[in-house]
């Protein structure tokens, strides 16, 4: 079966040439970003940090702080985005984000968890923390949300998320009190934001976001059937139950990453999907890759909007995001969805 | 035959209290556990002071110790004043939104009201770093008003959903808290110093002077909320109804509401968002003394006063010399307590 007897609004050819334009506009707002900051630095001298690296401070400036942190917009973007558009699909909750949902959360409480009781510092195993972290509360917010009558609705999901974000955020603040090692330790990344990372824990939550895209890309067929309903999913020989954990495992390894990254950043995966969906139309096979390229512009973007507003000081770039994406939560809420 | 109902008052005068008649005996203990929970809040610290000392130092009696009378009446008694008056303006103020939405899980921090006052305190503090403690509660009320405001109209569609106004506030209150966050990082630093103190929801340092500034609102508004109780009971009714029994419907909602938003306003500016107390007490409250709210709204009150005060205490002894913010506190007790009401309406 192709892409094409989905009867979509568009065209195939047209999708993988919009593809490769939005490739090539991630390109440009990534240059953008590495581009723009507090010090003056010119596109040749930029052009040679990264090709005939010389030492200077200004080469380093580039290579150290500049180059990582649009990179870590770009995974952080897009997995969140895919981690959205599959949850989307999946609950068929138009509501679905790994922020407002808990994981994020949940995945943050885990670090700081490990960093206060285990005295873990290694970067590398925040990232294993994060992603147990995430996957329970994955566990413990659908369980919540599907209970009683008509089962898992997308205002009792959500609402369930709010309240396990609510309990896990304020775990979080009240670890981080007790203890002030763990509060230097973790302080920077808890922000939700893509400065100061460096290219060591990039590499380390790489290869799971990687999977994790990959996964969500190979599922795009089987969650676009499962996105017409579970009984038609059924009727049409779908395993629903193997897709939907394949899904929350893509789900988990997703979002734990790019939590391990940035700290908690929200509404990336709300509003993406909705934005991606408005162009592609309904068939996730292309709502996922365009979601992931979507999102890691917009993150870059929001990062480089974050700088600019308030110069000298910058804004985290969760700040950034709400802005953006709380008032069309609340329209999703207010106009799109029935109880 | 023992009467069901408790009648204070006159009833040719129009103002009559009808009681359920567990009340004044639930109203009794909370406030009597209240004070204890008060006594041994203001006694415990880096520096013990027998409860009989407490006392004695409160009511200006000589305890044997000059050390005394200064740690508890300057500065150990506003701190635990402040958390009872806290306690029980955030307890009315869920009181009274849950009766005016008819909705179990209404409560100022959910509905974006709390970050509405923030926000707009925090403005006034960044636009005018020299705003007196008496002008901030203004600004925070125009703040709460407005974000009630717009979480009303942003959530009515003609049916009550009382999830979808939930999720309107949560929406509302994650977009206020990135202005916050913006206004914080705009400001002076020493003026964000002084905003970071009461957005982290906590009756730290609290003086005399952060009383005197609660105080005027909660002689004013709380009585209000006490006389405007009766409204609730019919309000509760129904819209339809309320009006057929000849209420001004849309007078006794404002006003109702703007009790509900000065209370608010007041706690905000004083202690910062001291989450979930005015969810948690209202239920308490109902599953002692029933449905009535001329009953309910004391004992919430009460209730709520004594869940701060006892909140303020664990997070200074749980942990000690480390201090948890109450608000940290009542969160994590309030999030799954807010569970369990989820939980319990699923079929709704």
């Amino acid at each position: 079966m192709t892409a094409t007897s989905f009867h979509l609004t568009r065209s195939s050819p047209a999708l993988s040439l919009g593809l490769v334009v939005a490739l090539g506009v991630l390109l440009a707002v990534v240059i953008v970003s590495v581009l723009y900051g507090a010090a003056d630095i010119g596109a040749a001298t930029v052009w040679a940090a990264l090709f005939s690296y010389d030492g200077s401070t200004e080469h380093l400036i580039i290579r150290t702080l500049r180059v990582p942190r649009a990179l870590v917009a770009v995974l952080v973007g897009g997995s969140l985005a895919v981690a959205g558009a599959v949850m989307q699909g999946v609950t068929r909750n138009p509501m679905a984000d790994p922020g407002l949902l808990g994981i994020e959360a949940g995945a943050a409480l885990a670090v700081v968890a490990a960093v206060h009781f285990q005295g873990i510092s290694s970067l590398a195993v925040y990232t294993w923390f994060a992603l147990a972290g995430a996957a329970l509360a994955a566990v413990v917010v659908y369980a919540l949300g599907s209970a009683g009558r008509g089962g898992i609705t997308p205002l009792k999901l959500t609402v369930s998320g709010a309240a396990l974000t609510a309990l896990l955020s304020s775990l979080t603040t009240g670890i981080l009190l007790l203890d002030r090692r763990t509060l230097d330790e973790v302080c920077f990344w808890l922000a939700g934001s893509v400065a100061g990372r460096d290219l060591g824990l990039m590499l380390q939550a790489l290869p799971l976001i990687c999977v994790g895209l990959l996964g969500a890309l190979l599922l795009g067929r089987k969650v676009t059937t499962l996105s017409l309903g579970e009984d038609v999913a059924r009727g049409l020989g779908q395993r629903t139950a193997w897709v939907r954990a394949a899904a929350a495992l893509v789900v988990v390894l997703l979002a734990g990453g790019a939590v391990a990254l940035a700290g908690p950043v929200g509404f990336v995966g709300l509003v993406i999907p909705h934005a991606v969906r408005f162009f592609v139309g309904v068939n996730y096979r292309w709502i996922l890759p365009y979601s992931a390229l979507a999102g890691a512009i917009f993150l870059v973007l929001a990062d480089v909007a974050g700088r600019l507003i308030l110069r000298p000081q910058e804004l985290p770039v969760g700040v950034m995001t709400a802005l953006v994406g709380g008032p069309f939560f609340v329209y999703l809420v207010r106009w799109k969805v029935r109880r | 035959m023992r009467r069901a109902w408790l009648v204070v008052g006159r009833q040719q005068t129009s103002l009559s209290f009808r009681l359920d008649r567990r009340v004044p005996v639930w109203l009794l203990g909370l406030a009597g556990a209240a004070l204890v929970a008060s006594v041994l809040s203001v006694g415990v610290g880096e520096y013990p002071i027998s409860s009989l000392d407490v006392i004695r130092a409160v009511l200006g009696l000589e305890t044997g110790n000059p050390d005394h009378s200064f740690i508890v009446r300057t500065l150990r008694l506003p701190r635990v004043l402040v958390a009872l008056g806290i306690g029980a303006a955030l307890a009315v103020s869920g009181v009274i939104m849950q009766g005016l939405t008819r909705n179990p899980l209404a409560s100022p921090e959910l509905t974006g009201v709390t970050a509405g006052a923030s926000l707009a305190a925090v403005v006034l503090l960044v636009a005018t770093p020299a705003a007196s403690v008496v002008a901030l509660p203004w600004a925070a009320l125009l703040g709460a008003v407005i974000a009630a405001g717009l979480v009303y109209l942003l959530s009515w569609r003609g049916d009550d959903s009382p999830l979808r106004l939930i999720l309107v506030g949560i929406g509302l209150t994650s977009i206020i808290g990135a202005l916050t966050t913006v206004m914080v990082t705009f400001g002076e630093i020493d003026d964000v110093a002084r905003a970071l103190v009461w957005l982290t929801g906590s009756v730290y340092g609290t003086s005399w002077e952060g009383l005197r500034a609660l105080v005027p609102w909660m002689a004013v508004f709380l009585p209000a909320a006490l006389i405007l109780a009766r409204h609730l009971d019919v309000l509760h009714l129904g819209e339809d109804v309320a009006r057929g029994l000849g209420s001004r419907v849309e007078l006794q909602r404002g006003l109702l509401l703007l009790t509900a938003a000065a209370l608010v306003a007041a706690t905000v500016t004083v202690a910062g968002t001291v989450g979930f107390v005015g969810l948690i007490a209202p239920h308490i409250a109902r599953r002692l003394v029933g449905p009535s709210h001329e009953g309910v709204l004391p004992t919430a009150a009460l209730t709520g006063s004594l869940i701060v005060v006892l909140a303020d205490l664990l997070g200074r002894t749980l942990f000690a010399p480390v201090e948890i913010p109450c608000g940290v506190v009542t969160a994590v007790i309030g999030a799954p307590f807010f569970m369990y009401l989820l939980y319990r309406n699923r079929n709704n």
